[in-house]
């Protein structure tokens, strides 16, 4: 039979000790993305289109490359929004607008690729890709680390899991 | 009831033995209302006296007068899941006719109280003295209720928790809590260690959850509640750091724990464990604990009537 107490005890726990190393040293969740330099390419109404460098910077080990820059464009972060929902069990965050009306003849601005417009939807990008990015079940997924460390989207790609190595 | 109108002019009042001796809490006896209630044991006994209180001069023809203990579980949703587990009865008196105010004594010895009572979300469960005065057209009730307190001791077994919980290669924890099963005024003490962090946390909260259930088989309806909410950690942990827990029950509205009432109901406490990271994405932990209620007194000095109630908590 246990004793009655008598008063509580509030006494810490104990536990092990921190190692130095581990309590200064830089932290394990190291992810930043940055969507900047805007370029919009060709002439003409139909065949121009604007792109965005998408620069990662970690030290988690899932991602295969510590940095890496590549070029993607709208379109790109909707394929990446269906292969996600159709993949992974995520809620995906939502894009910046596709803005239709942007896109109609007789506009008193640039339209897509009016200064202003194209700044609005970088920061939506950026905070887009950060999001998704640091999602534990979203860094599981193949399309996502060909989205932001390989070179060219390979839209033929086989679907599937990464691990980390 | 007053004395003017219509009506027989009589005013019942039920008084308990030792009502100023004996221990009150405030106990919620509508949705809105709370009221100062006696507290009574398993086993104690129930006394006290009836007063019938007629206007001067008046009269009261009657068929009897009869005293009743109740003790019932009302679910909610189901009207007609009304269940009275206990009924006492007392006939105070044979049908006859009143001349004057009178007090009628009245004693349930050695009652069994086996549950304890409960004011909650879907279900409640409540003991009350139930008078009522038989007439021709309409009885004349009146109704006290008091509160049930099951107490337990000490467990004879307390081990604590300590599991190792995460997500793969992101986040790895080792959380450990001082016991399982805490008494009302107790304190939880322990500890959160981070083996890994792969992810960004923001803060980390502590939150004690309480869910109601009830109905059984197919129907069964939980009901949770979350009745403390703590943070104990705000900002972002390394590995190998180890994070202090220390919340006191006492400053929270908490009830035992209670296993299928009846065949009724439960109502069971979790410890949920809560971290958040800075897209606000929310990983948790729950972890069930047992409530128990201590008895006031030292045990030195536990009088009779409350010792031959006292219950082993089992284990």
């Amino acid at each position: 039979m246990s004793s009655d107490e008598l008063y509580t005890n509030t006494n810490r726990l104990d536990g092990p000790r921190q190692d130095l190393s581990d309590a200064y040293s830089l932290p394990a969740n190291f992810l930043e993305i940055e969507v900047s330099d805007p370029v919009t390419h060709g002439v003409g109404w139909r065949n121009r289109f604007t792109d965005y460098a998408i620069k990662v910077q970690t030290n988690l080990p899932v991602f295969k490359h510590k940095e890496s820059s590549v070029r993607r464009r709208y379109s790109d972060f909707e394929w990446l929004t269906s292969e996600l929902e159709r993949d992974s069990k995520i809620v995906v965050p939502p894009l910046p607008g596709k803005a239709l009306k942007m896109q109609l003849p007789f506009r008193k601005d640039e339209g897509l690729y009016d200064d202003a417009f194209i700044e609005e939807r970088r920061k939506g990008l950026e905070s887009f890709i950060n999001r998704v990015a640091g999602h534990p079940l979203a860094q599981n997924e193949r399309c996502l680390h060909m989205f932001l460390q390989e070179k060219d989207l390979d839209k033929n790609y086989i679907p599937g899991k990464v691990r980390t190595v | 009831m007053n004395f003017f109108g219509f009506g027989s002019g009589a005013e019942i009042e039920i008084l308990l033995d030792g009502a100023d001796k004996r221990k009150k809490v405030e106990h919620k006896i509508s949705e809105n209302k709370s009221e100062e209630l006696s507290v009574y044991y398993d086993g104690e006994t129930v006394s006290g006296a009836v007063s019938i209180s007629l206007k001067p001069g008046g009269k009261l023809e009657h068929k009897g007068i009869k005293i009743e203990l109740i003790g019932q579980i009302e679910i909610l949703y189901d009207r007609a899941n009304q269940h009275d587990f206990a009924t006492l009865t007392k006939q105070l008196a044979s049908p006859g006719i009143l001349n004057q105010s009178k007090v009628y004594a009245f004693e349930f010895p050695h009652v069994e109280k086996p549950y304890e009572s409960y004011f909650g979300s879907n279900v409640r469960l409540r003991y009350s003295l139930k008078v009522t005065v038989g007439r021709r057209l309409t009885d004349l009730n009146k109704e006290l209720e008091f509160v049930v307190h099951t107490l337990s001791t000490y467990p004879d077994t307390n081990t604590s928790i300590k599991m190792e919980v995460g997500i793969e290669d992101c986040l790895h924890i080792e959380f450990e809590y001082n016991k399982q099963k805490y008494h009302l005024k107790d304190a939880i003490i322990g500890k959160i260690y981070f083996l890994l962090v792969r992810v960004k946390i923001k803060h980390m909260e502590m939150h004690v959850i309480k869910r109601e259930t009830t109905g059984t088989g197919p129907s069964v309806y939980h009901d949770d509640d979350t009745v403390a909410k703590f943070e104990i950690m705000d900002g972002a942990p390394v590995k190998g750091e180890s994070i202090p827990i220390r919340l006191f029950l006492g400053g929270y509205n908490l009830t035992p724990s209670m296993r299928d009432i009846n065949r009724k109901f439960s109502v069971k406490y979790f410890l949920n464990l809560v971290l958040i990271d800075e897209e606000d994405r929310r990983y948790f932990k729950q972890q069930e604990i047992i409530l128990w209620r201590k008895g006031d007194v030292p045990r030195r000095q536990i009088n009779s009537a409350i010792e031959e109630s006292t219950q082993r908590f089992g284990a």
